[in-house]
Formats: C-alpha cells, structure tokens, sequence
C-alpha cells in the first residue's frame, strides 16, 4: 500500500509534514535528515529537488535550492542518496520542485525511479492541472506516484472542486497570498479561508503549509485540517545547525509539544 | 504551408510551444487576465485609448526610412523601421501603452515590472506616471550596474526599482523576482510583461501589443514601393517582443523571409553567449514551454551578452515555433560584431542604436539576399542608454 495512503488511513490530525532542500546544508545530508525526521516524529518527509528558478519559493529555500546546486545535487545524485533510504526510513516520501528538470530528466524515467527507490508522492507547483490530466497522470498512476496540488486563498470553490477531483493523496493548502517563507503568523482572514474549505467536505485529507513555523502556528493550522507543512523555518534550523540531528529533533519535538 | 501556420491555439500553444505552466497561486491572475484581454482590447473603448496614445503621446506612427547610405554599403535595399523614435527610446512602449489601458479597466491600482535594459522598466514607468499608477520594477544587481541612465530614468518618473540579487543578476532573475511578487500581491497588482514570454495569454497579448510595428510597416512600404512586402524582415531577438510585433503580419506569407538576430555573445560555443535556438532545447521557464538553455540536468543556464536586453536563457514561446517549424531563420551575431554594427550605422546614417538593435543590423555580414531584395531592420531603440558600453569597448 502506498505509504500516503496508509498514513492518511491512521491518522486523521496533526499530522506534521517536513520540507527540506536535497543537498542541503552539505550534498551528503539529505538521507541523514531524513532519518532525524523519522526518528524525531514527523509524518511526512518532502524532499526538494533544487532548482535554478524557484519561482513559488521565498529567498530562505531560494537560498537553499542554490546551495545545494553548488554543493553539486542533481537527479542522479539525488536518486544514488536514496536509493538505499527505505532499509532505514519508513515515512511517506514526497519529493518536491519545479517541472523543468523532470522534463529533461525523462517523466516516466523519473517516475521509474520514484517507485524503484521508494518515494510515495510528487508535489509540482508548476505542473498545470489540464497537463497533469493530459499527460502525466497515467504514468504516475502506474507507478504508484499519488500527485499533490495547491490551493491558495485566490482558488475558486469551482476550482478547488475540480482539484480535489484530481488529487489523490493530499490537498496542499496554501495559507495566504505569497511565495514561502514570506510571512509568519495566521491572521483571521486565514482563518476564515481555512474555515471556508473545511466546510467544503473535500474528499482528500489536507495540509497546510507557508507560513508554520512553530507549536503555535501549526496547532492553529492543523485546527482546522489533518496537519500542517514546514518548509522556511525548518530550513534556517538546518543553517543553523551545529549538530543537525539534535537540532532537528529539538526542533520537530517543540513544534509538536510546545 | 498553411494559411494559419504562425497562430495561438486556445491552450496558449503555438505548435509545440508556449502554455501557462504557473503555480497555483498565480492562476487566478493568469486566468483573469486569460478570460479578459481580448474582449477588452477588441473594445471601441480600449481601442480609441490605444489608438490615441500610441499617436499623441508615444509619437506613433513610426517613420520607415530609407537608409541611402548603408543601402550603398550592402548593395541591396535596406529601411530602417525607427522605433528607436519612440518615446521612451524604443518599441517597449507599444506594450506597456496597451497593457496598462487592459490593467485599469481590470480594476488593478498596481503595477510591476522586470526590465533588463532597462528600457521596458522605463517604459513601464512612463506610463504608470501617466496613469497615475504605482509602479515596481524587478532589475537585476548587475543589469542595475550596467545601465545606471535608465535605473536614474525610473526613479525620476516615481519608480520604486528593487534589485534582484539572485543568479547571474539579470533579466531572468529580475523575472523570477516579479513573478514572486506577483504570487504575493495577486489581488491588486497587475503584472506588465514587456516581451513575448510568460504564461499564455502573455506572449500573444503582447505579440498583439507589437503588432502595430509590422501593421505600420504594410502601409508605408506600401507608399513608398507600391508593395505591403519586403522580401526580408530582420529583428534582434531577447525575448522576442520587437521581432514579434515586425514579423506579426507577415507570419503567414511565406515569401517574406523572417530573420531573427540572437546575441552570440563571446561566441556561441564559449560558454559565454545567450543564441537560444543554437544552445537551447525544450524546457519550462517562467510559465510557458520553451526553448531555453539549460544543462542536461535542466538547470537554467546563465547567458551572456554585452546588450542586456538579449541576455536571457530563454525565447518567446511563439520563436520557438518559428525555429522549429523553420518559418523563421535564426542567426546568432557577437558582442564585437554588434557594437562594430553600431558604429557602422552611426557614421553612415548618422543614427546611434541600441546595442540590441545593432545586433540585428550586423547579420548583414551573414546573411545571404539578392540585390534586388527589399530588407526592413526593426530598428527596435536607441542607443543613449549604452553609451556608457560603447564607451567602455572604446573601438570607434
């Protein structure tokens, strides 16, 4: 069973949900983070697959996505760090980016290698619905790939319905008009928005994410869905970081538990 | 070749290319505008406004001269369609007349920008101080540097310029700053795309915008050859948006030969240059399917050229097509070459132009024509704001 699915199954809230750029801090931490992940609680482990343009990014993963390009990530290397994660990670993973390098990579040669090594899920904020539909669904459907879209405060109910249609896995709500990273905190306009489309009875469960960063922001988030995404914040505790694996598992615990 | 070859489909694509590949938050912007642009711009209203800045105001329409001199020079026909005599210096004012009429009547109060050159971030100014809009503009650190005239131009007509600081710090980083900011502000803050790239409906909104250029060329080759057609049309090509605008009526009459210039820059194989179509492949940037340069890893290559306005990795979706449908041809001229063009057109017509449009003028030394031939150059602007490069190469 794919591993979203088994997640989505057992557990219905604060489900915790960590972003982080592959090759980052250093080229060779992206399987120990992921490890310090799992061991320190969280549910789902989204890997980023840097890129030169992250256009939907704030300048914290911006920065990230650059570093890691210059430590010398790309889609091989990636692929070789994971290719042996599942005898020690058993988290849903998803990895994340940008559609370009995936095109050049090869879409069912990607996919291929997504199922081989053990990953769960893709999140391509640039990938259009009607292209998913037309060109890609299938070859993620055959390879177990569950396919994540956004929504935004912006997407239409009418839109948000056709997207909860064609997702499977989970619905990325994203909590306010920006680019990640740009802002901290969860205002009552949020709040209504997150109001609004739990009320929608959507199909698929969903997180929310831009903008969590702590205990606070996250139990507020997951308030009103099945959990919650960290992307910016948990990237300035790897920067920051002297020791990565306690200050990861400090850092998940306390979001956790306040 | 069909009639239609050179067309939009209702996707956005032409042939192979183009698309609106945008994250999700940015959807509704691209689809309100998507929904909107041609019923508004097809309007008597819209229509009236337009007509009348592009004459009153921006100086339209352009003359097509006849330049005696350098004709001599090349032994074949050569006009010189002058829209370095825009105001604002060059043809970027034809889109951002039209875009920020479309921007007020969607009900926007704002408007940003990316520039390169800078010229489309002053035209882009000018306009939002005739609107009495206010106005933002992306331009990258090193772009900021090497054109400091126009960053000073902006900011006289009431211009916040923000730099953008990430990559090699030019047109492409200065657009991934605009379409983050855009993702920010989404409600009341229109984006004015100054060249033929983006998500549909950008490049054939702004195609259209440009189209006046060709539109023009038609009626006065028409007075002064008794013909609508040369047998040569030749723009440099960044973007794309002045090539597109003179090639725009001539898409479907194949005896026109298009010619499009891209920036070599220290040569096409030096690993310092910015000749897409000789360099690039299919890829995704900035929201439409392209040709871009990228490694074999599809990272966005970082171009090279010494005239900012060429300097970017990708194309115009609707170039493209043009490349690979071969309706246009694609030459690629070097820095040295270009600013050897400017000078040449400098003492023979007694006109300095924009590096970008020299580059367009030195493919005569490449390209093949008969004497009997008819050549328009898109003279696309002027080359004030490089005379601290034509300073800086010194060979004149």
């Amino acid at each position: 069973m794919n591993r979203i699915d088994q997640l989505f199954e057992n557990k219905k809230e604060n489900i915790l949900s960590i972003y982080f750029t592959a090759g980052f801090p250093s080229l060779e931490d992206t399987l120990p983070i992921m490890q310090a992940i799992e061991e320190a609680g969280g549910d789902i482990i989204e890997v980023g697959m840097p890129y030169s343009d992250p256009v939907a990014d704030g300048p914290t993963i911006q920065e990230s996505n650059k570093k890691a390009l210059e430590n010398g990530m790309n889609m091989k290397k990636l692929f070789s760090q994971l290719g042996d994660m599942r005898e020690t990670v058993s988290l849903p993973v998803v990895l994340m980016g940008y559609l370009n390098p995936i095109i050049q990579y090869g879409v069912e040669e990607f996919c291929r290698k997504c199922k081989e090594v053990g990953v769960d899920g893709l999140i391509l904020p640039d990938l259009p619905i009607q292209e998913y539909q037309d060109e890609y669904k299938e070859t993620f459907d055959k390879y177990d790939l569950r396919n994540t879209f956004l929504i935004s405060p912006q997407t239409s109910e009418q839109r948000i319905r056709t997207i909860d249609e064609q997702s499977d896995g989970f619905i990325y709500m994203v909590s306010s008009h920006g680019v990640t990273g740009a802002k901290s905190g969860i205002s009552e306009e949020q709040e209504a928005y997150f109001e609004r489309v739990k009320a929608m009875n959507l199909k698929n469960p969903r997180l929310i994410g831009f903008g969590i960063s702590d205990h606070k922001t996250f139990s507020t988030a997951s308030s009103y869905c099945n959990g919650a995404i960290i992307g910016s914040a948990f990237i300035k505790v790897l920067q920051d970081a002297d020791d990565l694996s306690t200050s990861v598992k400090n850092y998940i615990q306390g979001v956790k538990q306040g | 070749m069909g009639k239609n070859m050179i067309k939009v489909d209702e996707k956005g694509f032409y042939g192979k290319f183009g698309g609106a590949y945008v994250p999700e938050m940015l959807y509704p912007n691209v689809e309100e505008l998507r929904l909107n642009y041609e019923k508004i711009t097809d309007s008597e209203d819209f229509k009236k406004e337009f007509d009348h800045l592009l004459r009153d105001y921006v100086g339209r329409p352009t003359p097509l001269y006849l330049a005696e001199r350098l004709s001599q020079k090349y032994g074949v026909k050569i006009y010189l369609k002058r829209e370095d005599l825009c105001h604002t210096g060059a043809h970027k004012v034809n889109n951002t007349i039209g875009q920020i009429i479309l921007a007020k009547k969607l009900g926007k109060k704002r408007i940003i920008a990316e520039t390169g050159a800078g010229q489309h971030g002053v035209a882009t100014a000018t306009v939002c101080a005739l609107m009495g809009m206010d106005c933002v503009v992306y331009m990258g650190a090193l772009d900021m540097e090497r054109q400091k005239p126009n960053v000073e131009r902006m900011r006289i007509l009431g211009a916040e310029v923000v730099p953008a600081n990430s990559g090699s710090k030019t047109l492409k980083d200065a657009t991934n700053e605009a379409m983050r900011q855009w993702i920010n502000n989404p409600v009341d803050t229109h984006y004015i795309i100054g060249s033929v790239v983006g998500p549909h409906p950008y490049p054939e909104m702004v195609a259209r915008f440009q189209s006046i250029i060709s539109k023009e060329i038609k009626i006065q080759l028409k007075e002064k050859e008794n013909k609508e057609n040369p047998d040569i049309v030749i723009a440099c090509v960044g973007g794309g948006s002045n090539a597109a605008g003179a090639f725009y009526h001539y898409y479907n009459s194949p005896e026109v030969r298009l010619v499009a210039v891209e920036a070599a820059g220290l040569g096409v194989t030096s690993g310092k240059s910015a000749a897409t179509t000789a360099l690039g492949s299919p890829g995704v940037l900035h929201g439409s399917k392209t040709l871009l340069m990228q490694t074999e890893d599809g990272q966005v290559v970082e171009p090279h050229s010494i005239s900012a306005g060429l300097d970017y990795p990708g194309i115009g979706p609707v170039h493209a097509h043009l490349f690979d449908s071969g309706r246009g041809e694609f030459y690629a001229v070097e820095d040295e070459d270009a600013m050897k063009a400017g000078i040449e057109l400098s003492r023979l017509e007694g006109i300095i132009p924009a590096i970008e449009s020299a580059h367009a003028l030195a493919v005569l030394n490449q390209l093949e024509y008969k004497d009997t031939d008819v050549i328009v150059i898109n003279l696309s602007g002027r080359g004030d704001k490089d005379l601290d490069t034509y300073i800086k190469w010194g060979g004149y």
